[in-house]
């Protein structure tokens, strides 16, 4: 299991309580921390987001992009616990997790950091609301709204 | 015969792997045989080629040909811009 | 045209110095090959048979004088003197250095232009029909509700590693010119019963190996409500696309395995829960962009007369222009499909869709004197300049004339779409082009007399030469290390969509060209009436071409 590498939540420690699968998690009622892999179904935790403290999505190939949808959809149910990227990640997805709800990143190779810092600044600015970033869109700032 | 091909990673030229070096001409192909793979990987690492690969050729009396249509247009030039090759005696018969 | 506020222009511009980073830390070797290939697709760049190419955006294929202008000088600084206009509306070069890109991206984003989700798993540049904004036939310029999709896709952050390639198309009249569905999703902007503007969506469409028709997925979504649907039908994509098999991870494998009916259901169910979200942009915003394509400054009370004493005029004016909804103006089709012919009175066919850099900056020129500073990126591979005052038509044939830019031959036999084929891309398993040129010098004198006409080839089953939606389609195989091409027959584009048929067995490159001679010669006996081929064929099928070509 990769190390936590960036953690986007102030004043906080990445969790550590142990991950049970998700075809476990249901069965298991004293889990707090859950991992879900890209073909399964992130709605199937909505209701027991009370007692979870930790995500994990995996990207086992960062050519999947199926955990973008499961983090977005967990925020969007009003998770706010840490939700964990994990797997096969680089430098050049960190905005793209971070815009769809991820706070925790653990890549299995450490990421350069000065690369990460660049890549997280990218983006003047966003097109869209996903709304789980916290960021108004491009389209709110020409309207004043 | 088996030579190495590949493309030039910053200008994206098409390569062929002489022996010692990567060469704009096919003529200038060496035949590897069984020692493409450990080329084709340190060159990869050098970062002096891009998604280098292994192909079939044979010598003939015009120069090296390769076996496979889409490696002889790669050598030559488009077959419909042969005013583009970097063989002035490329003509599509040649290619073909 | 749109032009972009200064959020637009950061966001090109992040882009490039994005791209930038990303290309140095390639060539330095901390980003490994197999990592910068999905970033370097994103951005365009493809690894081709004899350089890498770059496809540059042309949003909606519609684009300014000064952007085109780019385009040929492009061509010249950075590449072999040329660039090949595609299928999707955008403008690909076949020699370009990797080591050059972010500055041609930089340039490219000193005119608004970008090359940015020109390839990759992502949502695809939005194309949409070439006559907006000029054409009688439409309910209401489309591309104000393309611009909108375009700001919503560009680096949408759940959208960048989707199953499969994504692309959409925007409408607006039934005459579709843009072969809607054949999109992952198509868009037509319609009227409801109360007389509200609202978009159909088609979802699922296609070519590649797997051809199919978008079936209708929802007939009426309200405009203050295009994004939120938009991003539930991908969403559902996204998460239940194929990944197992690359060549079922189309949305259209989707649509088709779970059927119609549950495909719009869980959309529903997204869009309803989307719904709630508030992540649809405000009316404002799209009135916003509409302003921008809003009519230019036509002049009013002119004639539509035209003096057509000269045949050769009256033939390029009969063929290549098209009604344009203001009294006085005309739609101008620039044919890049020309069949030359030599002092020995042989033919010489050009390469379809390639311009040089010079003849890209006459049409540039054209453009910002005679056409309102506007030009159009056709799906067809042509160019066309919405607005021209019929008073100007004979001028600007002639100057089209002089740059070998006025081949009379739009929507004609030899007015072939032709994918760069095994002459430039690795994927391809046959050449396109030199069949291409084959028949249109086999064809040229016959042109007129077959009339409409439209031949599609591909040199793989991948289709970018949409051989599936042909009149006649070609589309090229490797048989046994040796280029084989088949035949198929009733494809359409448009209102009519049908998918072509292979009639038979395979040919080799002049068996094909003989082949689409014989079909012609078939057509020419039996038409009745004003038929075109393809009515004909629809109407005696496939057998008496089966007859004629294998008899």
């Amino acid at each position: 299991m990769a190390d936590v590498q960036f953690l986007f939540r102030e004043g906080e420690e990445a969790v550590s309580a142990p991950t049970v699968a998700l075809s476990a998690f249901a069965e298991d009622t004293n889990a707090t921390a859950v991992v879900i892999e890209p073909g399964e179904d992130a709605r199937a935790l909505i209701p027991h987001l009370d007692r979870l403290s930790l995500v994990e999505v995996t990207f086992p190939a960062f050519t999947d992009g199926r955990g973008f949808s499961s983090a977005r959809i967990l925020r969007e149910a009003g998770y706010t616990g840490e939700l964990r990227a994990s797997g096969d990640i680089g430098v050049d997805m960190l905005s793209h997790l971070h815009r769809c709800g991820f706070d925790a990143i653990a890549p299995n190779a450490p990421l350069d950091l000065a690369q990460a810092e660049t890549a997280l600044k990218v983006w003047p600015q966003v097109y869209q609301a996903t709304v789980v970033d916290g960021r108004k869109p491009i389209w709110a700032l020409r309207h004043g709204l | 015969m088996k030579i190495i091909t590949g493309n030039d990673l910053k200008s994206g030229a098409v390569t062929w792997w002489n022996g010692a070096a990567w060469s704009l001409h096919v003529n200038d192909a060496a035949d590897m045989g069984d020692e493409a793979a450990a080329v084709i990987a340190a060159e990869e690492a050098a970062r002096r080629v891009n998604g280098a690969y292994v192909i079939e050729a044979e010598q003939t009396a015009d120069g090296i040909r390769p076996a496979h249509i889409k490696e002889r247009i790669r050598a030559l030039g488009p077959t419909v811009r042969l005013d583009l090759s970097l063989d002035p005696t490329a003509t599509p018969d040649k290619v073909l | 045209m749109y032009l972009y506020d200064h959020y637009d222009q950061a966001m090109v511009d992040a882009r490039v110095a994005e791209f930038r980073d990303q290309t140095r830390r390639r060539i330095e070797g901390t980003l490994s090959e197999e990592k910068f290939r999905p970033l370097r697709l994103q951005n365009g760049l493809y690894l081709q048979l004899h350089a890498y190419m770059l496809r540059v955006a042309v949003p909606y294929g519609t684009l300014s004088g000064s952007q085109m202008k780019m385009l040929g000088d492009i061509a010249d600084k950075y590449d072999r003197g040329y660039g090949h206009f595609t299928t999707r509306q955008n403008i690909q070069y076949n020699w370009i250095k990797l080591e050059d890109t972010p500055d041609i991206l930089a340039d490219l984003a000193s005119v608004e232009m970008h090359a940015i989700q020109t390839s990759g798993n992502c949502i695809r540049n939005i194309s949409a029909d070439q006559y907006a904004g000029a054409t009688a036939d439409e309910l209401i310029d489309p591309r104000p509700y393309a611009e909108l999709l375009r700001q919503w896709s560009s680096f949408h952050p759940e959208f960048l590693a989707l199953p499969r390639k994504f692309k959409i198309c925007v409408i607006a009249s039934d005459t579709d010119r843009a072969a809607m569905r054949l999109h992952d999703i198509g868009i037509q902007i319609v009227k409801n019963e109360a007389g509200e503007i609202g978009a159909a969506f088609y979802v699922g469409g296609g070519m590649g190996r797997t051809p199919i028709i978008a079936p209708l997925v929802k007939a009426f979504v309200p405009l203050d409500e295009l994004i939120t649907y938009s991003e539930a039908c991908l969403r559902v994509y996204n998460r239940y696309g194929r990944r197992d098999n690359k060549y079922k991870a189309r949305i259209k494998i989707l649509v088709h395995e779970l059927g119609l009916e549950e495909y719009s259901r869980q959309v529903e169910e997204e869009f309803a829960h989307l719904q709630t979200l508030n992540i649809e942009p405000p009316l404002a915003e799209l009135e916003r962009i509409k302003t921008f394509f809003a009519d230019p400054a036509y002049e009013t009370g002119l004639s539509d007369d035209l003096d057509l004493s000269n045949p050769a005029f009256a033939a390029w004016v009969k063929n290549n222009t098209a009604a344009h909804k203001t009294p006085g103006y005309a739609i101008v089709n620039i044919s890049l499909k020309p069949v030359k012919v030599l002092a020995d009175g042989t033919k010489e066919a050009g390469i379809p869709g390639d311009a040089t850099g010079e003849q890209i900056r006459i049409m540039a020129d054209l453009a910002k004197t005679y056409s309102f500073d506007e030009l159009r990126v056709t799906h067809t591979q042509n160019i066309v300049l919405p607005h021209v005052r019929k008073a100007d038509l004979f001028t600007v044939w002639e100057k089209l004339v002089a740059a070998e830019l006025a081949e009379a031959n739009l929507d004609k036999i030899t007015d072939i779409i032709a994918c760069p084929g095994l002459d430039y891309c690795t994927l391809a398993n046959a050449r396109s082009i030199p069949v291409a040129q084959k028949i249109a010098e086999r064809m040229a004198d016959k042109a007129e007399e077959i009339g409409e006409l439209k031949l599609k080839i591909s040199g793989c089953i991948n289709a970018c030469g949409h051989h599936h939606a042909g009149h006649i389609g070609i589309l090229g195989v490797d048989r046994k290390g040796l280029e084989n091409y088949q035949l198929l027959l009733g494809g359409c584009e448009g209102a009519d969509t049908s998918l072509g048929k292979i009639i038979g067995p395979g040919f080799d490159e002049d068996g094909i060209v003989g082949a689409v001679e014989k079909a012609t010669q078939v057509y020419l006996a039996n038409k009745e009436g004003e038929e075109r081929f393809l009515d004909t064929y629809r109407r005696i099928g496939m057998n008496p071409f089966k007859e004629a070509i294998y008899g």
